[in-house]
């Protein structure tokens, strides 16, 4: 009889989660006089898939998706080499104020990006950059305190002595980290990688900031922008909103593992 | 290679002993975590200062630049009913989001926590909304919201009520809006199902031994033992209502009667629509002093009702640690 109840309760919630992801993709499907049907229709009588091409070439979004693969790519490149570098930094040395600079790195979560985005700005408008994807990009070379944080945790939990062996063969640190630390954390790189680029292919707030010529746009600035368009009909909209939503949850369903993994590390930080 | 080495330094350790303190220190480590030392200082401490200074300062993004001391400030406390009227808003949806997110993210939790079969194909289920972006999500409850056509209203009419214009009604506005951004909140239900699942069992067994049903056990044994996860989660919770902008951006654009004009919208607009990047540096960091001190307030308070038994504690770390040693070898 619990059974059934928890069950029940966990069916009730699943359907509550997927029931408006499945009606956006059958409203990205819908015909133009099934759409503003009431009762609404489920399931589309006719499967119109042409509503994709449609909705896709009613704004350059190939144009959107090159863009958004350059940023994606060239900042997940930049965290995954900048943080693995701090992070060993910090996981291997022992140096004059260590243990405060990593506290100052936890403490920059803490910090709303409001208070920063204004100056941010600012620099960014005095180096030229307003209007391209360097503000997107550059920062993400510089490392960032959660992936840091993730990497050097991992990095803790390999045994010293491959290192020291190592350096007892005559390696440098450079060489036993490349060598026999980067091969060894493949899961955490993964974690990283897959947590920058769903962050970085989902961010609206970045673009919508630093970017003003359509030309520079990215797929979510696309897709917010049939927001304020006049005549744009609700299934180009949720096309728009499936397509750019298939590779995050693609990534989810190969990677699952990992992030589960991943954001529970966090939670036992705290 | 990493065998090998492994099984050279098993023997070298012992005489590497004397060599390790000479090795270390030295400029190499902070050559290692210069571009974290570098990227603080440009992107996160200086624009912190700056805006700092900026907030006493009358500066368009064009024009000339004027010292004002403490008008922006004044202006915003005594002349400016917008600035009241999101900080409002903001509580408002504070009040209704933090406490609703932690409870149903925990129950979630509690569920994906029992043995049923399928637990991470519910999980999956859970979680899916939390995985697309803000934008796609505002753009599916734009469209589940739609007074006339809208999957939430034909639901409600099967119960024979007549649901409102949700987004366009001043009355459902904000809760709309609350319901949306829980909607894709998975992370804290899988950070609480961690800590669940580092409660040991053996707590639930002598506890059901001393005649303790559930209710009494959820009460007597989870809830003390997940309070640093709430913890936690409280805070992640209160930062992230007072972020709150892509939603109202795309969803309601504050509307209607700035019923849903969001702090962080307020500012947004200051800064980016009329460009009094001064003013809006004063706006940016009041907030940061009230989350701050609402933060401090939590942890204050969490002396009281936050449980970290010393014993207890390190035993389940040292499991977890061993846990952690196993899935590594």
């Amino acid at each position: 009889m619990k059974k059934m109840l928890t069950y029940a309760l966990l069916i009730v919630f699943s359907l509550l989660f997927i029931a408006p992801l499945f009606w956006a993709v059958t409203t990205a499907l819908k015909s133009q006089q099934e759409l503003y049907l009431f009762p609404p229709k489920w399931i589309p009588s006719v499967w119109k898939f042409s509503n994709f091409a449609e909705a896709w070439n009613s704004q350059p979004f190939n144009l959107f998706l090159k863009n958004t693969v350059i940023i994606t790519a060239l900042s997940t490149l930049g965290q995954l080499i900048s943080c693995t570098l701090v992070a060993y930094g910090f996981a291997r040395f022992q140096f004059k104020g260590r243990d405060f600079l990593f506290l100052v790195v936890l403490a920059t979560m803490m910090i709303p990006w409001e208070v920063t985005m204004i100056p941010q700005y600012m620099e960014f408008n005095y180096l030229g950059w307003i209007n391209t994807l360097k503000p997107l990009i550059v920062p993400s070379w510089f490392g960032s305190a959660y992936y840091i944080f993730l990497l050097r945790q991992f990095i803790l939990t390999l045994p010293r002595e491959l290192d020291e062996a190592a350096t007892i063969d005559g390696a440098s640190k450079v060489t036993v980290l490349f060598w026999i630390i980067v091969p060894l954390m493949g899961p955490s790189l993964i974690l990283v990688a897959v947590f920058q680029v769903m962050s970085c292919w989902n961010d609206y707030l970045g673009p919508l900031i630093f970017l003003n010529d359509q030309t520079k746009y990215t797929l979510t600035l696309g897709l917010s922008q049939f927001k304020g368009m006049y005549g744009v009909d609700m299934q180009s909209i949720m096309a728009i909103t499936c397509l750019i939503s298939i590779p995050p949850l693609a990534i989810f369903f190969f990677a699952q593992r990992y992030i589960v993994g991943g954001i529970a590390t966090t939670g036992i930080k705290g | 290679m990493a065998q090998t080495y492994l099984h050279n330094a098993r023997e070298q350790t012992a005489a590497l002993k004397p060599l390790r303190k000479r090795r270390w220190g030295g400029a190499a480590p902070y050559l290692f975590i210069f571009p974290w030392i570098f990227g603080f200082v440009v992107f996160t401490l200086g624009p912190l200062l700056f805006s700092l200074i900026i907030s006493f300062f009358d500066w368009p993004i064009v024009g000339k630049v004027t010292f004002i001391g403490f008008d922006n400030y004044i202006e915003m406390f005594t002349d400016d009913p917008m600035f009241w009227t999101s900080l409002f808003v903001t509580l408002k949806f504070a009040a209704l989001f933090v406490p609703l997110n932690i409870i149903i993210a925990l129950g979630l939790a509690m569920l994906l926590n029992q043995k049923v079969r399928g637990s991470a194909i519910f999980r999956t289920a859970f979680y899916l909304p939390s995985v697309i972006s803000g934008v796609a999500l505002a753009m599916i409850w734009s469209w589940v919201y739609s007074g006339d056509y809208g999957i939430l209203n034909y639901f409600l009419s099967l119960f024979g009520i007549q649901g409102p214009d949700w987004l366009n009604d001043t009355k459902w506005s904000l809760v709309a809006m609350v319901v949306a951004s829980l909607w894709g909140q998975g992370s804290m239900m899988l950070i609480f199902l961690a800590g669940l699942k580092g409660i040991p069992k053996d707590l639930y067994e002598s506890a059901s031994i001393d005649g303790a049903g559930k209710i009494r056990q959820f009460f007597s044994v989870t809830i003390p033992m997940i309070t640093p996860t709430i913890l936690f989660n409280l805070i992640t919770s209160i930062i992230a209502a007072f972020q709150q902008l892509t939603l109202a951006l795309l969803l309601t654009g504050g509307g209607p009667l700035k019923s849903t004009y969001f702090y962080a919208m307020y500012m947004y607009e200051n800064a980016f629509k009329y460009f009094k990047m001064g003013y809006s540096a004063a706006n940016a960091w009041f907030m940061f002093l009230i989350v701050l001190v609402l933060t401090f307030l939590v942890f204050k308070s969490s002396e009281a009702w936050v449980f970290y038994e010393g014993e207890m504690k390190k035993n389940s770390r040292d499991e977890r640690k061993s846990k952690k040693g196993g899935q590594a070898g």
